[in-house]
């Protein structure tokens, strides 16, 4: 397989304006978020993401250049005026397209469209990437490898707080890694009772507060606990927080970091 | 005769004090915003009956769990005694439901003392939790002082409630062999009737009358005690845990609340919503004191018994932050108390009226609230549904959009959202990535 995985060459990305324009309607919209537009390593995600729906055959469609921050972290820090500011824009544009579903690959993103713009007149049928993953595995769509690269391997998961405890999303993503053949070790704090990154709540645009101990590092140490070789994620900020925490500690060249397409694309049977 | 006055009078000026504080405690309650919180009745009711009732949350931690349930049950099915002893007492009369009862009287009152004695054995293990053991959550700052000593005074009550109704029971097994006609027979209770002998076993008649007088008063003493002890102590949470998981809120915990006022105006500054008539008046978003959080808030407030579960999940506290987040209810507690105060001494007619230069940041620091996550692990953690996090939240909101403060890193992230709709500052396009 000389290819790389998300070869963008074998397909194309379009926005939502491109496929209005030809008068086409996705199946689904995937908000790409942030850091999966801007932050290299969330990139990844972001492009992997897409080859596996596009693998799968499903049409979709990105905003864009008309897609802004849902401020869900503007929000948190308490400065309502500035998330009105980004929902409302985000609102009108997608009730503009009439999107009624959306995937993405970022539970802050998901946790701001599916439970805060509704009552900004925002009503859609939004599913977490882990989700949207779960049921493509399970109807077929994407098929695993005969001894695919993590089978048998140890691997710990990660809940992140607004995919798990906040939305109370614990299984699918568990599912997804089962397809892996692969050896799920949890940690000790896990699903209700998971350990925050520390980037949530706009922590991740500032300085921590005076402490002992980086949230970050303290979370990667019960990962590597776990003597797990691979941490996965389902959140771009728990990503980047992971993995400085596994670089902390310096475990990097041993325990990688990844989000969970990434997960499924490396071990996916793809044509 | 004169124990009879003296029981009426005692108990009645105890339920006269506790009935006015608890009126205070109330109108302190209503010092919170009034807001309406919707809720669907079946859900209050399974939250009441599983979480209350039930104890459900109580068990992510089960040997605390159990000790807890055991000093629980055993106060619930007490209540059954304590009928009978206001009965008593009244009326000047020895057992009144006993062989009205019968085998029933003996069955409930031996399961009584089963669960008393468990109780005691589980108010022991938390003295030496509190006080020896050295368990994280009990050993924060914002216990040191009244705190601490509260938990000590509720648990040696408890101790004295059982030594009383032991001395009482036990006492009166070996009375009803000395004089029947007066002591009625109950039939062998589970406890006293071993305990009973082995303790009192080698005294007199006369003694035997005291220790079970002694007994009885003691109880009965340490039950109104309580009483009145209550609404100035964490143990509020054995009344207000019910009222608090009935009105716990059932929107998504994701779901931070709207400010209707803001996005209006945002709406009419992007044209998309007629002007807003302009006032004169500076409007305050967020809140900086009690009177501007919701009276669920300060309901909270109340409820919270500080028991640190909150605090032992909180990551910024586990790595060492000043965030706590059930300090942060104490400190809510302690600034209506405040002010509740200055509205009792005559120092204001209304909160509203009432200015004393402080608020709630005076409590609470800045340091500590920046310093949340937001990951939802307090509200999780709660055994009770106590939200800490939605007070941190009102508090930022405060400081941002009233005085225009707050964490100077933030300015940024801020800006570059206003200007360009992304979290970070970026001179790429936002689909850059999907151009190659």
């Amino acid at each position: 397989m000389g290819k790389k995985l998300n070869d963008m060459s074998q397909f194309s990305i379009r926005t939502m304006a491109e496929m209005a324009a030809a008068g086409e309607t996705p199946e689904i919209v995937f908000w790409v978020g942030c850091a999966g537009s801007y932050d290299a390593r969330a990139q990844k995600v972001t492009l992997a993401f897409c080859r596996i729906l596009h693998e799968a055959g499903i049409s979709f469609a990105i905003l864009g250049s008309e897609e802004r921050c849902t401020g869900d972290p503007a929000r948190r820090a308490g400065n309502e005026f500035v998330f009105q500011m980004l929902a409302i824009q985000n609102v009108e544009t997608l009730n503009m397209y009439g999107v009624k579903k959306m995937v993405t690959a970022c539970p802050h993103c998901f946790n701001t469209l599916k439970n805060e713009y509704p009552a900004l007149g925002g009503h859609y049928d939004v599913v977490h990437h882990t989700q949207l993953l779960q049921q493509l595995i399970n109807e077929g769509r994407i098929q695993m490898k005969e001894g695919g690269v993590f089978k048998g391997k140890k691997i710990t998961y990660h809940d992140s707080c607004y995919l798990g405890r906040v939305n109370g999303v614990y299984e699918a993503p568990r599912a997804v890694l089962e397809a892996l053949d692969a050896d799920l070790t949890e940690m000790k704090r896990s699903r209700a009772n998971g350990l925050c990154c520390g980037a949530g709540g706009a922590q991740m645009w500032k300085e921590d507060e005076p402490g002992d101990k980086r949230i970050s590092v303290e979370r990667a140490e019960e990962a590597l606990a776990t003597g797990a070789r691979v941490i996965a994620v389902n959140c771009p900020f728990c990503l980047t927080m992971m993995t400085d925490g596994v670089k902390a500690k310096d475990k990097q060249d041993e325990v990688m970091v990844y989000d969970l397409s990434e997960l499924i694309l490396k071990s996916a049977n793809l044509e | 005769m004169v124990q009879q006055l003296l029981f009426i009078v005692v108990a009645g000026a105890a339920l006269w004090m506790a009935f006015r504080q608890f009126k205070r405690v109330r109108r302190n309650i209503l010092l919170g915003k009034d807001v309406d919180i919707p809720g669907d009745f079946s859900q209050r009711l399974r939250n009441v009956l599983l979480v209350a009732f039930g104890q459900q949350k109580m068990f992510k931690n089960w040997l605390p769990a159990i000790f807890h349930l055991f000093i629980y049950v055993a106060f619930l099915i007490t209540q059954i005694e304590l009928i009978e002893i206001f009965v008593d007492g009244v009326f000047g009369v020895h057992r009144f439901f006993a062989d009205k009862l019968g085998g029933i009287y003996t069955f409930v009152i031996s399961f009584i003392e089963i669960l008393s004695l468990l109780a005691f054995v589980a108010t022991v293990i938390f003295l030496l939790r509190r006080n020896v053991l050295n368990i994280a959550r009990f050993r924060k700052p914002e216990l040191k002082g009244w705190p601490a000593r509260d938990a000590n005074f509720i648990l040696l009550g408890e101790i004295i409630l059982l030594v009383g109704i032991f001395s009482m029971n036990g006492a009166d097994t070996l009375l009803q062999d000395i004089d029947p006609a007066h002591y009625t027979d109950t039939g062998n209770f589970a406890v006293s009737s071993w305990l009973g002998p082995a303790l009192f076993g080698s005294m007199e008649q006369g003694a035997l009358i005291v220790v079970e007088r002694f007994g009885w008063w003691l109880h009965i003493l340490t039950v109104l005690g309580f009483l009145v002890y209550l609404p100035y102590s964490k143990h509020l949470h054995i009344i207000l845990a019910f009222p608090n998981t009935y009105f716990a809120p059932q929107q998504p915990r994701g779901e931070m609340e709207n400010m209707p006022a803001i996005m209006n105006e945002v709406k009419s500054m992007m044209g998309l919503a007629p002007e807003n008539p302009a006032t004169d008046e500076l409007p305050v978003f967020g809140a900086n004191d009690v009177t501007q959080l919701s009276w669920k808030n300060l309901l909270d407030a109340y409820t919270c018994t500080e028991c640190g579960r909150c605090t032992a999940a909180c990551p910024a506290n586990l790595t060492g932050k000043k965030l706590s987040p059930r300090k942060i209810m104490m400190d809510v507690r302690d600034r209506m108390e405040e002010i509740g105060k200055a509205l009792d001494n005559g120092k204001a007619a209304s909160a509203a009226d009432y200015q004393d230069g402080k608020n709630l940041f005076d409590y609470i620091s800045r340091e500590e609230i920046h310093a949340c996550t937001t990951c939802n692990a307090c509200v999780e953690a709660c055994p009770v549904m106590i939200n800490p996090l939605d007070i941190i939240l009102q508090l930022r909101r405060y400081e941002i959009l009233t005085e225009s403060a707050g964490p100077q890193d933030w300015l940024p992230m801020f800006n570059s959202m206003e200007n360009s709709g992304s979290a970070w500052a970026m001179s790429v396009e936002r689909d850059q990535w999907a151009k190659n």
